[in-house]
């Protein structure tokens, strides 16, 4: 029982470090309909530029400030030369531009930062703590603890402000915002800058764990399931969906694994993935598509 | 007057003529007189942070044979470079655009970097006569060189690489008969590389009676909690890390996380740099690696290199933190393989570039003894190292390593594996592999 409760509990709260980088995800595609194949270019990015500053000696503080002002003026950027451009394209354009993107940004952060790993220490000790004869992870306990402040601040945010509100409208629908004289551009700007500094705290917390390099980009391979369970558009949705996956996917490791091998936590979630995709097609909480035929 | 500047004409047209009548055999002798070391590299995507290092003490290497012994007995190596992302098709194109050499210069061995396209190359370099030299990868069975002519995975197989370990542990122990009733789990990358010593690991638990647990990584392996959680169910004495990139640091902070003390890890030659161990801070103090380069920059070739190439501007090295890390050692020591098996070659074919065929006889005579690793100021950096036509591994040894924080330390000398009893498993597979392929091994007792 005892080793049941902890990997349960290990599971989830490994599942809301998949859930920190769902939700860069799921800002996006509520705004634009996209699916934003950049997004692990962009944790990867913020990663670098914030670990690489702090090694030129500049205060944690100072670091993060500045880190969160170079993906504010991506943001901008991407919006300005990449999406502006594409306004009223196919999605399929537009998902094609942001898999143009990653490349960019990839080599981009490797052009200008160096392909070295480097260390992250957050100042979090990933040690072991006990609750009887269950071990905990304090720094998964850390992490699952931003990720709700955070989830806490995006639905402040996103329900208690005009610009909220104004995502929102433009995420029901685009036309009826423009005509009622939303700036989609401005949205789209926000939204990215949001996503960038989601990336930003989603690459600290994975580059603590796994050092920052190059395959920090791939961490996005673990939301794909996420936003297949959770849906697409709802940031409650991308949190269920992590707790799912790494509850799951660490349940099954323990139980299912030893008996065929082991190894099966990567596409186990895939697995429970495709499952959701024949029960429940938008995921747990997305919006259903109705579309006039 | 007129016919004073024809003359005069006539005399510069010749002149310039003569002068490049002359220019253009030299230009040509100086192509016949190039080696070409094709250097199919990964300086970008996801494995760029351990190659970057491994290319600049390659280059750094051949700048230094160049530059300071005038070649490899006047013959210059000349070298360029095709980006593989470490990648099987990238590294097959690199291969099919280098194999026919560079200005005429040929190409003697060839290094393709990456157990993708190692695989992916191994018939097709049988069939152009290029021998592959696969330092810690590849094919465990190309040791045996009748069978496969011209796949040379030397100096540290997997099989040897599993067998140290067990030798270390047993030193550690006190010896084989200590190993009886000991746990050691494999923690290992699950993909043809992680799977590679099971055969090996098995054989030896039934030899010295240990039990031998195996713990599958699928990749990347960035969450490897559930891993973990079984390694502390099973209480191991030891644990054997095969792991690869991003999956290595992460086990290393894991398995502090789930209270595994690191000085009981030891982790496999791929496993063992030190972009392994930075990402783990603190958790990686203690940790073991084995491997058969070990880090440093206190060995005799880094002081020729540091006065003649770092010294002078010219390394390739733009991180000088990478100076004698284990990636720049590792290209040092493929490097100074490749130019000594040249150097072998030479003694049969004369002091000249060497084809593939030519590159393949050096190598199956290269006979590195301790002499001449300490003439090349190789001692200690590099095994010695025995290649013939039936062996095709040669050393068979690895020292281990420790982190401390900051920087490896020697803890070992050379640890032997028992390739003695390993041979017979090497056998068997490339016996199958000459069956299912219809390949005629060579008698290499005639070809001595």
């Amino acid at each position: 029982m005892n080793l049941f409760l902890e990997t349960l509990i290990g599971g989830l709260l490994a599942g809301t470090m998949y859930s920190l980088v769902a939700i860069g995800f799921v800002l996006i595609y509520k705004a634009s309909g996209v699916f934003n194949f950049a997004q692990g270019s962009m944790l990867l990015f913020a990663a670098l530029t914030f670990v690489s500053l702090h090694e030129q000696g500049v205060p944690f503080a100072l670091a993060l400030a500045i880190t969160l002002v170079v993906m504010v003026i991506g943001a901008l950027l991407i919006e300005r030369l990449v999406l502006r451009p594409l306004v009223n394209r196919s999605q399929i354009t537009l998902f094609m531009a942001t898999l143009g993107l990653s490349f960019i940004i990839e080599g981009l952060a490797q052009g200008l930062m160096g392909a070295q790993v480097r260390a992250l220490d957050l100042g979090i000790d990933d040690v072991p703590l006990f609750v009887g004869e269950i071990m905990i992870s304090q720094f998964d306990l850390i992490a699952a603890g931003i990720c709700a402040v955070l989830v806490a601040v995006l639905a402040l945010l996103f329900n208690k402000t005009r610009i909220g509100i104004a995502l929102r409208a433009v995420a029901d629908d685009t036309r009826a915002a423009l005509s009622v004289g939303i700036n989609l551009n401005r949205i789209w700007q926000i939204v990215w800058a949001v996503a960038g500094m989601v990336g930003l705290v989603a690459g600290l917390l994975w580059g603590a764990r796994q050092g920052v390099q190059f395959s920090l980009s791939l961490v996005v391979l673990k939301a794909l399931p996420v936003l297949i369970i959770g849906g697409f558009t709802s940031i409650g949705g991308a949190i269920v969906g992590g707790l799912i996956v790494g509850a799951a996917e660490n349940l099954a490791e323990a139980y299912i694994g030893p008996l065929i091998g082991g190894g099966i936590t990567p596409w186990f979630a895939y697995f429970l993935a495709l499952i959701f995709l024949y029960i429940r097609p938008a995921g747990l909480f997305g919006d259903r598509a109705i579309e006039r035929v | 007057m007129i016919l004073n500047a024809l003359v005069q004409r006539t005399t510069a047209t010749l002149a310039l003529a003569l002068g490049l009548l002359t220019a253009l055999p030299s230009s040509a002798q100086a192509a016949a007189n190039e080696q070409f070391f094709p250097l199919a590299t990964y300086r970008v995507g996801a494995y760029a942070s351990s190659g970057i290092p491994v290319w600049a003490g390659m280059i750094d290497y051949l700048r230094y044979i160049n530059e300071v012994e005038g070649g490899i007995n006047g013959v210059k190596l000349v070298w360029q470079e095709c980006e593989t992302e470490w990648t099987a098709e990238k590294g097959i194109e690199c291969y099919e655009r280098f194999k026919n050499g560079l200005n005429g210069a040929p190409v003697a061995v060839y290094q393709p970097n990456g157990a993708p396209a190692a695989y992916a190359l191994a018939n097709k370099a049988e069939a152009d006569k290029i021998p592959l030299i696969t330092l810690g990868y590849g094919r465990t069975e190309a040791t045996d060189g009748s069978v496969f002519p011209y796949n040379f995975p030397v100096m540290l197989t997997f099989y040897s690489e599993a067998s140290a370990f067990i030798n270390y542990v047993a030193e550690r122990e006190g010896g084989l008969d200590k190993l009886r009733g000991k746990k050691i789990a494999t923690v290992y990358h699950d993909s043809a590389y992680g799977r590679e010593t099971q055969g090996p690991l098995a054989l030896l638990a039934e030899k010295y009676g240990f039990e031998n647990i195996q713990i599958p990584v699928a990749d990347p392996g960035n969450e490897q909690a559930g891993q973990w959680r079984q390694v502390r169910q099973a209480k191991p004495d030891w644990v054997f890390l095969r792991t690869w990139g991003v999956s290595t640091p992460v086990a290393i902070k894991t398995a502090a996380r789930f209270g595994f003390p690191a000085d009981r890890i030891i982790g496999d030659i791929w496993a063992s740099s030190n972009e392994d161990v930075l990402p783990a801070a603190e958790a990686g103090k203690g940790y073991l690696a084995l491997t058969p380069y070990p880090g440093g920059s206190t060995f005799e070739i880094h002081r020729r290199i540091k006065q003649y190439i770092v010294d002078q501007g010219k390394s390739d090295l733009k991180d000088p933190k990478s100076f004698g890390s284990v990636y720049y050692n590792s290209g040092l020591v493929n490097a100074a393989i490749a130019v000594e098996a040249i150097r072998a070659g030479q003694k049969k074919f004369g002091h000249r570039p060497l084809n593939g065929e030519e590159g393949r006889w050096g190598l199956e005579h290269l006979d590195l003894g301790d002499a001449r690793l300490k003439e090349i100021g190789f001692l200690g950096l590099m095994q010695p190292l025995k290649l013939s036509c039936s062996d095709h591994e040669g050393g068979g040894a690895a020292k281990v390593q420790q982190w401390d924080g900051a920087q490896w330390t020697l803890v070992s000398d050379w640890i032997p594996a028992d390739r003695g009893t390993l041979r017979p498993l090497i056998d068997a597979k490339s016996a199958e592999y000459a069956r299912e392929k219809g390949v005629t091994a060579r008698d290499c007792a005639a070809e001595q």
